[in-house]
């Protein structure tokens, strides 16, 4: 029987494999940030211990800065705490840093790719539930909490069971103003919040095939958003040729031969999955979501469903959603007015985001009243957007160029919504609370935020293409 | 953190809400402390006080309450969703819960939860509602939770089920190793992986 992707390169990483329990499975790549290892930092040196492999570690501050003025002292105390631990630990452990200040510095999921660091293959984690981002270059990638962080430090291994496997196709091409958040955002109000729970999935079809890698990484960026484990997508020349050339890539010494090897990747025609959904490119619309989980979502010119429409076990959950966004079931989304556009994230902040943004925003002006912010996923993108002139189509604009973060994706930092306001937002999570406290986030791509900058209501960009 | 664990007989905290994420266990802005300690004060922050304010509690969350106490946290389905912050788990085991029952756990914060002697228990919708019911009728409801025979039972009632656990895992709850002794104790074999890798 055939192997999938998964298989592949699970196999060559099982150190161990345990009776009735886990594998202890061998890590090749760990990305840390300020948030979550500073426990874990604490446990190894309680135990005597210094990280195993600290070549095999990169760390960068990215949750918890501030996104203006960066080169001044940070100033929340216990932000700036944070930060100056994992200065200190790195320099303890030898691990490299790009901290703020590093012309490498940024959302650790946007720079682990653009510098060459990931790499097909490979298995990945990161104290953080985005590292399934990386699996856009098919490898496996997952989030993983503090004691695991504390295991890969020690041991570079971790325990894990192995996920059940699912393949999702998308076959067709886009229609017009439709993008890969919109791919994604569909998946996950196709299957649920909860409907990749305990599954590992990979992305396939000629829909995610004819996606650049950016595009790529958006979607499984957020794989954990409808439950999985991790998401990832077969790697190919648009793969290689991201790769060829970038910092940490392999060099033309080992070029071919790893080429070589990355060209095996990929499931067997008569490889089985647990499951299997197919999908049609064509019928995905650009998309919004209305609730407060990732998988209430809609076409941006759909009704939030009326309270009949819902199953009465799951009704108190989505009144509950409803209320808390100030929407009414039944109702139509798009003319609702918004406060605040994000562009940002580990989801949206790459280069090819904010051209796509730049490109629809060029001339325009953003309506009375709506703030604006952009936040570029790292300094490279920063760097390369004031390169091409997409600073000044953003100043233009009326927009707020911002520097590198997560920012108001989680507002960790003082970039926070105020309640009650709404943000259309193109990053990853619509949580209560989670742009901040009664903030009420819409979920969209790039293009659809970019619209709404610009009208100041959600609107249906295939009306201003 | 109380290592080991078997049996649990308690009261308990029902919170029936489904897609409980991350977030709303513990928010973002309580993730900046550099200890494992002192996360229980916080738990559900949003949903147990209106404007951050410990002294305006919402009154129809359960947590305020004072009916109901215990050591076993029962949710909606998909508990845990989200974030992969351990910090969720920390709030839970620090708020004195030893035990979190729903009929579906988000994978992350299962092995965290695992991670920190708080035990996830799924069961059944089934029988998850019977939980549920029983809690409203009588807030003094007693479930016991067994791991050595891996069965929940509502005590007055008798009603069971036995919920699964890897074996691995089982001996480690039960006796109060970590994964990282075990994994520290492979330290030859991990380096002769290594080494054996083209």
């Amino acid at each position: 029987m055939g192997k999938t992707l998964f298989d592949k390169i699970w196999e060559k990483h099982v150190v161990r494999q345990i009776d009735g329990g886990p594998a202890v499975l061998y890590i090749d790549k760990h990305f840390i940030h300020e948030v979550t290892s500073p426990q874990a930092f604490k446990g190894l040196e309680q135990r005597g211990m210094k990280v195993l492999r600290p070549q095999q570690v990169v760390a960068t501050a990215d949750h918890n800065v501030p996104t203006l003025q960066q080169h001044l002292p940070i100033k929340d105390e216990l932000s700036r705490n944070q930060v100056q631990q994992l200065i200190e630990n790195c320099k303890k452990h030898d691990i490299e840093l790009y901290g703020l200040g590093h012309p490498f510095q940024g959302i650790v999921h946007v720079i682990g790719p653009e510098l060459g660091i990931t790499q097909p293959g490979m298995t990945i984690v990161c104290g953080d539930s985005h590292t399934s981002t990386h699996g856009a270059f098919g490898s496996i990638a997952f989030g993983i909490g503090t004691s695991e962080v504390e295991m890969v430090m020690a041991t570079q291994c971790l325990m894990q069971s192995k996920p059940k496997l699912m393949r999702i196709n998308v076959e067709g091409s886009l229609n017009k103003g439709v993008v890969s958040k919109d791919i994604i955002l569909y998946i996950i109000a196709q299957i649920s919040a909860s409907g990749a729970t305990g599954y590992f999935v990979e992305f396939a079809g000629s829909a995610i095939r004819a996606l650049s890698m950016e595009a790529r990484m958006t979607i499984c960026n957020m794989s954990i958003e409808m439950g999985a484990r991790g998401g990832m997508i077969a790697p190919d020349d648009i793969t290689f040729d991201y790769i060829k050339g970038r910092l940490f890539a392999p060099g033309a010494a080992k070029w071919e031969r790893k080429l070589a090897a990355w060209k095996e990747l990929y499931s067997d025609a008569d490889a089985t999955f647990d499951k299997e959904i197919n999908l049609n490119a064509a019928d995905i619309e650009p998309m919004i979501t209305y609730g407060t989980n990732p998988g209430m979502g809609m076409g941006v010119t759909a009704r939030i469903p009326a309270e009949n429409e819902v199953e009465e076990k799951e009704k108190p959950s989505f009144l509950k959603s409803l209320n808390y966004m100030g929407l009414q079931p039944g109702t139509v989304i798009k003319g609702k007015k918004v406060d605040y556009v994000f562009i940002g994230s580990c989801t949206n902040s790459r280069i090819e985001d904010l051209r796509l943004v730049a490109s629809f925003v060029k001339g325009r002006k953003k309506a009375d009243g709506v703030q604006v912010w952009i936040v570029p996923g790292s300094k490279q993108v920063e760097k390369q957007a004031i390169a091409e002139g997409i600073d000044k189509v953003f100043e233009e604009a009326g927009f707020q160029l911002r520097q590198p973060g997560c920012s108001a994706c989680l507002a960790m930092n003082e970039d926070k919504i105020p309640a009650g306001k709404y943000c259309i937002s193109t990053s990853n999570r619509n949580f209560e609370g989670r742009q901040g406290q009664n903030a009420r986030t819409l979920l969209a791509s790039p293009l659809t935020a970019a619209v709404a900058a610009i009208t100041g209501e959600i609107a249906d960009v295939r009306d201003y293409l | 953190m109380s290592k080991s664990i078997n049996i649990i007989n308690s009261t308990v905290v029902p919170v029936n809400i489904e897609n409980i994420d991350t977030d709303q266990i513990i928010p973002a802005r309580f993730l900046k402390a550099t200890s494992r300690d002192g996360f229980g004060k916080n738990l559900f922050r949003d949903w147990r006080f209106n404007n951050d304010d410990e002294q305006q509690p919402k009154e129809d969350f359960v947590m305020n309450n004072p009916a109901y106490k215990g050591k076993i946290m029962v949710a909606a389905r998909n508990f845990g969703c989200g974030s992969s912050r351990e910090h969720a788990a920390w709030a839970i085991k620090d708020a004195g819960f030893d035990v979190v029952v729903s009929s579906f756990f988000a994978d992350i914060f299962r092995n965290n939860s695992l991670n920190n002697f708080l035990l996830p228990v799924q069961v059944s919708e089934s029988f998850l509602a019977q939980l549920f019911e029983a809690v409203a009728r009588d807030p003094e409801t007693a479930i016991e939770v067994n791991l050595e025979q891996q069965t929940i039972t509502i005590v007055a009632t008798g009603a069971q089920e036995s919920f699964e656990i890897n074996s691995y895992k089982k001996t480690c709850l039960l006796n109060g190793y970590d994964d990282i002794d075990y994994l520290l104790s492979m330290r030859n074999e991990i380096e002769a992986f290594e080494t054996a890798r083209p």
